[in-house]
């Protein structure tokens, strides 16, 4: 894959070994940088993924559009110097905090900042603000998890890795589509599965997804009914006997409560079977395997994660390794796959408001006392501060009066997310730190700044398994932008932390980072997990040449593929803890109101809100539209065609998609991506929908489980525009539905609306008064088409319809890759399909038969005629009025 | 009596004697269908005005374009009638005066008489000469037979200025073939735009486009006041040029008179068979008179006259059917499609193309494809899921199409999208 990179970028040759943009699985690449070309490759030395890369990696080079970066500081909407944007910020920081205390200042960021921005972003504000008002977006992802792994083991720490699943013969993916969200790793256990015939994978997911096609066993069960089945296995175990009795006695507490809590709701298969919706010869089968299969791996994600007892489910599922054992030891462990690149990173530095840092506690006098003096500060905030939900709701009742928000998207990803942008709109300070330039939340910054983006990057990052990897700079920076933990420590100088953010170097961050996590850390100071200390005091030069290490890392060069094998944990007392769970199905259930339950979640080739994978034509070709998957059932009740509009609304927000019907998902369940957003779609951003409702011990929103309605779109007209150029976005704001995809040369817009009829003449105006214009009109059936070619080239098609049986896109679409249009493209341009078979006649010879020029070549050659008359009497053509025949004769000569 | 002749001849098995008067592309379609049918029924005499073996009319405007000669648009030489047994009196002394139906003879303009058993009229057309002062002058012409276009040949050798009126289809091509012999060329016309019986606006506005990037000029929604002259060295009137009403004066060394044809009927007539504007004659193509036929641009079926090649060739076929007494075949008229011989120019048009739903009702739904910088312009008129009429311009090549389409009245709904550009799907058939 290799792409043209503007113009400014142009730098001499070279290799660079960094690491992928997207989820957590952090893939090694080897990006080439080659005066004005990128090519980006999975590395091969990388142990995460030996060369491998998915769709969205591979593409990364097509993401590196100059044009849509925010390049240059801004306050109150006009571009300033880095000087006066950094003094306005603080000046206003300042203001409100001495106005209203520390806590009227927050900051939301986000797993895609690199560990060492993470760093200093919690230290500013945990440190120094003096309030722990900092969430981020892995509050929507994986707080559940941090949740459950600190109450089993006394800390946040994954016990495996992945090289577990190559070992494991069985292999259980629940609430998780890795397929699709975790793409490299699908194809490890995959090809581990291939090798070895008789290795076993389950799939517990509600959905048929396409991470099935590995499985040996679906379980479709109950949205929701996760620790049902959890605590049915636990109790199943018990029940025969396969309690490994020696680690628990020796190395766990809780498990006899856990265990009686276990039997109390889920005594029997049937009952679970009951509970879950499944039958009872799968959940047998599935306890069986797990029973017999001692190298097992549970791998969970979000659908464990996004739940109002999330932390719960991660705790049951928990309790199954702990009871057989079955935990840090090769082939055998829970292993949680994270969602976003540095969700790791931003755990490991304490970026969660309930956090403090180096994975140390708030509310631990401790780990206060050790930080406070690390740090050097007496202001270290005093409590746990606002989980995200919480963060956005006190904006909007304006406790909170700035907020910082730093590479991501609440105004899309938050539940209830009009709410979110409600907020927004009335807060007194928005500062935003991105590398876009038009987010959904953009419009309500009054101050922004311009970050680094992948490319430009440098620093760390970790991912599932531990593993620190270095993300390193391919080329320069655009325009004015700045790593974010440069614009963070600058702000906090200028807010008169001077010293305590004097960084010169992203190195000398890492190698706070790093001291901090070794400080003191020893069972006989203050042991924790996560320890750093072979990486202290590295050099610019060994930092700079840092390979890939999974902590802890006590020595240099020597990282730390499992613990916990050893049956001790970071617990007071040393040893694990089962915790007793008493399943709960999602807060909110199915009404007559709104009787689908919505479900939420990624697809292949997008990534988050699309800031980047929206940019790919490659990327954007799979799935273009915002979509909701409906059951063949569903669909006839609520009278859903495939590929028409629907509009779900629920107590919260509505929005709209294109109806895909497919018996993959269950009835009663409805499915949306959650990628779209305002810069995408008029109304394709799921956010709004889904219900405000957070697990009590995580503050994780109930992201997959939301009681909808879902009715028809009527819309009076349907179509799509594909055009050359980007068109202004004020240009379609009249347009009720309208959703932008990037195409290859093109923009592809789908349109439609219910409350007028389509104006023609207005719509035409959309392909602009370049080149020529070409228009098909069927006024009774209501069809309009029209397209514009400049210099054979085509520039636009509209196509618009009463209904929503358009012509495809693809063939279109295909056309603007072109230099020319063929004359009998341009002919059959605004039918929309290809001309069949590529049947170009050539231009008319015989008019009365309408027979041209190059059928008659090809008979000719074909059938070996020789004169006009066997001409005629193979085509007819000639045969009438014979005004042709001179030119069948010149045919024939030539 | 015409059936007691044939009963006698048939025992006798002799042939009967068939005359044909004219020997234009009817006749001679009659002809070549009758001697595949029925070799040896007759003994036939053909009697033509002009001078030479058939040709093919249609093929006069590439002449006078120079695209082609006389010997590439003749279809059959003088051998051709001798190897086939037939008598040809081609020339103006053959010229047939008079029907003597009750003797059953045909009296020629030399005297001679010749009997017959059955006659086939195909006396063609003649072309409408206004009625304007000048009108007869020289160098007025019409667009009708090799010798027209002989005498604009000439003329063109000379003379600058061609003024042509009427924008029909031949006096298009008159213009066109003049311009391409050099000369300047205006068109005149009495309705607002071209070819105005055959086309839309629109394609109207295209072709005139085309033509006038060609050289032609026009003068649209004019009429000719009169035609100017000055005696010439033999004391004969010799056009100069021509006065429209707006009064306008067009300098012309040629006027072509493209306004009409109407049906040569006079034989017919002074004969005592029945005419309205042309011989009338039944699905049989057979006169009043039962011994009698009659082809071409002379007849009148079912109040339809007729212009144009195609339904000629149809009534060929009809006729030769019951020449042959085969008795099986009955013509029914379908209006054909229009096209204009020029060459570079695609254009097609068919059925009832200027209806439109504000003029004639909303079951009258019209599809348009217009990409006029490409030339293009389609129209298809529907009416209850049917095609009945269509204009094309510039890209013709699905015009047999929907001419099938609607003759076979085929209920085009399922199809109706991909309709104008030519795309059927296989199941629809």
């Amino acid at each position: 894959m290799s792409v043209m990179i503007q113009q400014s970028r142009k730098i001499p040759t070279r290799t660079v070994d960094t690491i992928c943009a997207y989820c957590g699985t952090g893939c090694g690449i080897k990006a080439e940088v080659s005066e004005d070309l990128l090519e980006v490759q999975g590395h091969e030395q990388h142990p995460t993924n030996f060369g491998r890369l998915c769709s969205k990696g591979s593409n990364l080079n097509e993401t590196m559009d100059s044009d849509a970066r925010l390049l240059y500081p801004e306050v109150d909407g006009a571009r300033v110097s880095w000087d006066s944007a950094l003094e306005s910020t603080a000046t206003r920081i300042r203001k409100i905090i001495d106005e209203h205390g520390p806590d009227a200042f927050a900051i939301y960021c986000s797993g895609q900042l690199l560990t060492e921005d993470y760093y200093v972003a919690n230290k500013l504000m945990k440190g120094f603000i003096g309030s722990a008002n900092i969430d981020t977006n892995s509050r929507l992802c994986m707080s559940s998890t941090v949740a459950g792994h600190k109450r089993a083991f006394g800390s946040d720490t994954v016990p495996g890795c992945y090289e577990d699943l190559d070992h494991a013969e069985l292999v259980i993916l629940t609430g998780s589509n890795t397929a699709w969200c975790h793409p490299i790793l699908f194809q490890r256990i995959k090809a581990a599965k291939e090798a070895h015939p008789g290795r076993k994978t389950v799939v517990i997911d509600p959905r048929r997804t396409a991470t099935c096609d590995i499985a040996d066993l679906h379980l479709p069960l109950k949205p929701g009914s996760d620790a049902y089945l959890f605590n049915g296995l636990l109790a199943y175990l018990a029940e025969h006997g396969a309690v490994n009795t020696s680690f628990v006695d020796s190395y766990c507490n809780g498990f006899d409560q856990a265990l009686a809590e276990a039997k109390a709701s889920c005594g029997s298969v049937a009952l679970v079977a009951e509970h879950c919706g499944l039958t009872v010869d799968t959940v047998d089968t599935f306890y069986r395997w797990f029973l017999e299969t001692e190298k097992t791996v549970t791998t969970f994600s979000q659908g464990i994660n996004q739940s109002s007892s999330g932390s719960d489910k991660v705790n049951a599922l928990i309790n199954c390794h702990l009871a057989t054992g079955r935990i840090g030891k090769p082939g055998m462990s829970p292993l949680s796959f994270t969602g976003q690149p540095n969700a790791m990173g931003g755990r490991e530095v304490g970026g969660l408001a309930n956090q403090l840092a180096g994975h140390m506690e708030l509310d631990n006098e401790q780990h206060r006392d050790l930080v406070g003096r690390f740090w050097q500060t007496d202001n270290l905030a005093p409590e746990a501060g606002l989980k995200a939900v919480e963060l956005f709701q006190a904006v909007d009742e304006g406790k909170v009066k700035a907020v910082w928000i730093i590479a991501t998207n609440p105004v899309d990803s938050l539940p209830d997310a009009d709410s979110v942008r409600d907020a927004l709109e009335s807060c007194e300070l928005v500062i935003q730190s991105d590398c876009m330039d038009e987010t959904d939340t953009t419009p309500f910054a009054h101050i922004r700044f311009p970050a680094l983006g992948w490319g430009e990057k440098d620093g760390t990052l970790t991912n599932s398994e531990r593993r620190i990897s270095r993300q390193r700079a391919v080329y320069p920076r655009s325009g004015e932008a700045h790593a974010d933990w440069w614009i963070l420590s600058r702000v906090a100088q200028h807010l008169g932390f001077k010293d305590a953010f004097n960084y010169q170097h992203v190195g000398e961050v890492f190698d706070e980072h790093a001291r901090l996590s070794a400080f003191e850390n020893s069972e006989q100071a203050v042991l924790r997990d996560f320890n750093l200390s072979g990486l202290t005091g590295l050099s610019r030069e060994q930092y700079e040449q840092l390979q890939p290490i999974q902590w802890p890392v006590l020595e240099a060069t020597t990282g730390t593929e499992r613990l916990f094998g050893d049956g001790v944990f970071f617990t007071p007392d040393r040893k694990a803890n089962f915790i007793a769970v008493t399943p709960r199905l999602p807060e909110n259930s199915a009404s007559t109101d709104y009787p689908l339950v919505l479900n939420t979640g990624r697809i292949r080739d997008q990534w988050h809100t699309m800031t980047r994978t929206g940019l790919s034509p490659r990327l954007s070709a799979h799935l273009p539209e915002p979509f909701v998957e409906i059951h063949p059932q569903e669909a006839d009740r609520y009278l859903l065609k495939e590929g028409s509009i629907a509009q779900l609304k629920s107590k919260w927000g509505s929005m709209l998609a294109r109806v895909k019907i497919t018996d993959s998902i269950g009835l009663g369940q409805l499915f949306v991506p959650m990628h779209w957003t305002a810069q995408f779609a008029s109304q394709g951003r799921m956010g709004p929908l889904v219900n405000p409702v957070v697990d009590p011990i995580s503050g994780q929103p109930e992201s997959k489980h939301t009681p909808v309605a879902i009715t028809p779109y009527q819309g009076k007209w349907y179509g799509f525009l594909l055009n050359r150029q980007r068109i202004d976005k004020s240009a379609l704001e009249t347009i009720e539905y309208r959703v932008r995809a990037t195409g290859q040369e093109h923009h592809r817009y789908e349109l439609a609306d219910s409350s007028q009829e389509a104006d023609w003449d207005k719509l035409q105006s959309l392909l602009g008064e370049a080149g020529e214009l070409l228009e098909y009109r069927d006024s009774t059936q209501q069809i309009y088409r029209a397209a514009r070619v400049a210099d054979g080239r085509l520039q636009s098609v509209l196509i618009i319809a009463p209904t929503t049986k358009l012509p495809e896109r693809d063939w279109l679409a295909s056309l603007f890759a072109k230099e020319q249009l063929e004359e009998v493209e341009r002919r059959q341009l605004l039918s929309g399909k290809p001309p069949a078979g590529a049947a170009d006649t050539g231009p008319v010879v015989c008019a009365c038969f309408g027979v041209g020029r190059n059928t008659i070549l090809n008979a000719i050659e074909e059938q070996g005629l020789d004169t006009p008359e066997a001409v005629g009497c193979a085509l007819k053509a000639g045969t009438n009025c014979g005004s042709c025949i001179p030119e069948i004769r010149q045919l024939l000569t030539d | 009596m015409a059936q007691t002749n044939t009963e006698t001849n048939k025992t006798n098995s002799l042939p009967l004697k068939l005359v044909v008067i004219g020997n234009g592309m009817a006749s001679i379609r009659t002809l070549e269908e009758l001697l595949q049918a029925a070799p040896d029924a007759y003994k036939i005499t053909v009697i033509g005005r002009e001078p030479f073996g058939s040709y093919n009319r249609i093929m006069l405007s590439p002449m006078l374009a120079g695209e082609t000669t006389q010997e590439e648009i003749m279809i059959h030489d003088r051998p051709w009638y001798e190897e086939q047994g037939i008598e040809l009196l081609a020339g103006d002394e053959y010229e047939a005066l008079h029907i003597d139906r009750s003797n059953h003879q045909v009296q020629l303009r030399n005297g001679d008489k010749i009997n017959y058993d059955r006659i086939l009229i195909a006396t063609g057309a003649d072309p409408i000469r206004l009625p304007v002062p000048g009108a007869d002058a020289e160098g007025v012409l019409c667009f009708r037979g090799i010798r027209d276009v002989e005498a604009m040949l000439e003329r063109s050798r000379d003379g600058q200025h061609a003024v042509v009126i009427g924008a029909g289809l031949l006096g298009l091509e008159a213009a066109n073939g003049l311009v391409k012999r050099g000369m300047n060329v205006t068109v005149i016309h009495r309705a607002r735009y071209p070819l105005n019986r055959q086309l839309d606006k629109e394609a109207a506005q295209l072709l005139q486009r085309e033509l006038e990037s060609r050289g032609i000029e026009f003068r649209l929604g004019v009429n000719t006041h009169s035609i100017l002259t000055k005696p010439d060295d033999d004391g004969n009137q010799e056009v100069i040029s021509l006065k429209l009403d707006s009064g306008e004066i067009l300098p012309a060394d040629m006027v072509v008179m493209a306004t009409g044809i109407r049906p040569n009927i006079e034989l017919a007539h002074n004969s005592g068979i029945e005419c309205n504007h042309g011989i009338l004659v039944n699905d049989c193509l057979q006169s009043f008179d039962p011994a009698i036929y009659a082809v071409g641009e002379c007849v009148e079926h079912r109040a339809v006259t007729f212009g144009l090649v195609e339904p000629l060739f149809e009534q060929a076929r009809v006729c030769a059917n019951h020449l042959a007494s085969h008795g099986v075949a009955s013509y029914t008229y379908l209006k054909p499609a229009t096209r204009l011989k020029v060459s570079g120019i695609s254009l097609y048009s068919m059925g009832d193309y200027d209806l439109s739903p504000d003029k004639d009702g909303d079951d009258i739904e019209l599809l348009t494809l217009k990409d006029f910088s490409a030339g293009i312009y389609k129209k298809l008129v529907i009416k209850e899921n049917k095609l009945v009429g269509a204009v094309l311009y510039g890209d013709t090549v699905d015009g047999p199409w929907y001419h099938e389409l609607m003759r076979d009245e085929r209920d085009i709904s399922r199809f109706r999208d991909g309709l104008i550009f030519g795309q059927e799907p296989e199941d629809a058939a």
